[in-house]
């Protein structure tokens, strides 16, 4: 008796202490990040560094706008792309696919979500970058390139399709298996009954999934896209490869660019002084961002469990 | 009978030798009776006998899912609606259907009522609110909720639910209305209210209640059918369901005796 008490007691210690150490490990990478990022926060000032264009090696001028805006940008655009083909796929396989595809299409799509980012990156880099250089960015810039105020936005300035569009689309492609996958989850989470209660009212099936298994999923999904959205925020390895890196305006769609995780991942290695300590501002900046996005997306995912 | 013919124009459905399959599970066996316009028909029968099954015969429910047959016929109007072609949007606009548990649409109290109106491209405001007050009027709700039709319909309680759906399967201007156990879930006064708003309803509807109740079943039906593993065991009006059966079986399920 008294022996597997103590043994319960070990067990619970462990238990508590691993626990703990993964808290510990959190608070620790916070506060090195913290720790790191104050010399350039006091140095620039926050205002200053997160509205700042410069990102100078020679004046030492380090400001975070133009990564800011990469990856706002090429979030926005991969969200963009990626949410309507998630949900379309999702719909297509609670509602309309037959029972016995279900499961392998289910399958073939946690796949793609299992599959490592850098290999995405390097399909980016040989396959989609090329593609999209060759084919979509001609058609797009004589379509658009006429348009007044914003057409130059659209036109190619520099080729080889590493730019922030291709980058965008890589994510959009990371982040589909994963929206797809919490989509279809949700609109499972819809009792039958409630479809039956709109097909009892003579609704057709495209009318049912639009206004009841939509209204029932919506605040799932939604969580499910703001998850994926921090996804796309903190994405390194398949940015890195196709958006160019370059500081510079952002003069168009098919330029290259930068992001928060590409200048972090291309100059932490040679970094010191207060660049440094610029790209540990970059990161705390993530991390916030990414926290919140967890935060709140898994609450909405979740839903007010009674 | 003499007045067959007379009686026939009264019935709003007739089934006739109806079989149905869950796949290869035969779950109706030769069902045949008629539901008989603006009366309260109840179906009753131990849990598993089928009464859900032959419920959503009616509306054709049971062509949402793979795998599900029918033989036999059920006609309304003079047609098969079992048939191929029927327009089961039609079909189930004119059958509405209440659940077991209620099932309010997660949004206002006015949109669930106008889900059905808007289906048929009611956009017309005033009508829409005109339809929306009638039907709720009917249910016997519009009192309780004429001040919170925006609100969420969630916020409702369950018997509010409850006639919540029943006035949005109203709005549409159902021949019949389909209970499904639609009062087993709700405290005694929320039953009762329903109790008395089938019994008010049938002057415009015809009404199918399905019950594990055989007061209810006694209280509020003209007629009752005693179903038992898929067949229907006796059909008659619910005072010699009840007092006089045929069937011997039908004597010891109505005294509790089974079941
Ligand atoms: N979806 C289904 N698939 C297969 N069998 C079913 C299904 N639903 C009901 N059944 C079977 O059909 C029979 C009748 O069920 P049901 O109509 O639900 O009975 P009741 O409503 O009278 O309790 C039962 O034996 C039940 O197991
Ligand atoms: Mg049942």
């Amino acid at each position: 008796m008294s022996a597997d008490h103590r043994k319960n007691l070990l067990f619970k210690a462990l238990t508590c202490l691993a626990a703990v150490s993964v808290l510990g490990i959190v608070v620790g990478i916070l506060a090195v990040i913290l720790m790191e990022s104050f010399p350039a926060l006091k140095h620039f000032g926050i205002g200053a560094f997160l509205g700042g264009r410069d990102w100078n090696y020679t004046r030492e001028i380090y400001g975070a706008l133009r990564p800011l805006t990469g990856t706002v940008v090429s979030t926005g655009i991969a969200l963009l792309a990626a949410v309507p083909l998630s949900l379309g796929t999702a719909v297509f396989l609670t509602e309309i696919c037959p029972h016995r595809l279900r499961g392998a299409f289910g399958a073939a799509i946690e796949l793609l979500a299992a599959i490592p980012s850098i290999i995405y990156g390097m399909w980016g880099l040989f396959v989609l970058a090329p593609f999209l250089d060759e084919w979509v960015q001609p058609a797009v810039g004589s379509a658009l390139g006429g348009v007044p105020l914003i057409g130059s936005f659209f036109v190619t300035k520099s080729a080889g399709g590493v730019n922030l569009f291709s980058a965008s689309l890589v994510l959009a492609v990371m982040i589909i298996p994963f929206i797809t996958s919490i989509a279809r989850d949700a609109f499972e989470q819809v009792p039958d009954v409630l479809k039956e209660s709109s097909y009892a009212l003579g609704a057709t099936r495209w009318e049912t999934v639009r206004k009841v298994v939509s209204a029932q999923s919506a605040s799932a999904v939604g969580g499910g896209v703001i998850i994926a959205m921090g996804r796309a925020l903190g994405e390194t390895m398949a940015v890195a490869y196709v958006i160019g890196n370059r500081h510079a305006s952002l003069d168009s769609l098919f330029s290259p660019y930068t992001t928060i995780t590409s200048v972090i991942a291309n100059e932490f290695n040679e970094a010191g002084g207060i660049q440094l300590s610029s790209l540990f501002t970059l990161a705390l900046v993530l991390f916030i961002a990414n926290f919140l996005a967890l935060g709140v997306g898994r609450r909405l995912v979740k839903g007010k469990e009674k | 009978m003499p007045k067959v013919r007379g009686k026939r124009m009264m019935d709003l459905l007739t089934v006739n030798n109806l079989n149905f399959y869950y796949g290869s599970n035969k779950s109706l066996d030769g069902v045949t009776l008629p539901i008989r316009r603006n009366c309260v028909t109840s179906l009753i029968g131990p849990s598993g006998c089928g009464k859900t099954t032959l419920l959503r015969c009616f509306n054709r429910m049971h062509d949402l899912y793979p795998g599900n047959r029918y033989e036999g016929e059920i006609v309304m109007d003079g047609r098969n609606i079992l048939d191929k072609g029927e327009d089961l949007i039609t079909l189930r606009s004119s059958l509405g259907m209440v659940f077991q548990k209620p099932t309010p649409f997660p949004m206002s109290v006015f949109e669930n009522i106008a889900y059905g109106l808007r289906l048929r491209k009611v956009r017309n405001t005033a009508l829409l609110k005109e339809k929306v007050e009638k039907s709720l009027r009917q249910a016997a709700l519009w009192e309780e909720v004429k001040d919170r039709l925006k609100e969420s319909a969630l916020g409702l309680s369950g018997g509010q639910q409850q006639r919540l759906v029943i006035a949005r399967t109203l709005a549409v201007d159902p021949e019949a209305v389909l209970f499904d156990e639609s009062t087993s879930a709700l405290d005694p006064v929320s039953t009762q209210k329903i109790e008395d708003l089938m019994v008010e309803l049938k002057k415009e509807v015809t009404i199918v209640a399905v019950t594990h109740n055989m007061q209810q079943a006694a209280r509020i039906s003209d007629y009752t059918a005693l179903m038992y593993i898929g067949k229907l065991v006796e059909y008659d009006r619910t005072e010699i369901i009840f007092t006089k059966p045929k069937h011997k079986m039908t004597e010891e399920y109505v005294l509790g005796r089974f079941g």
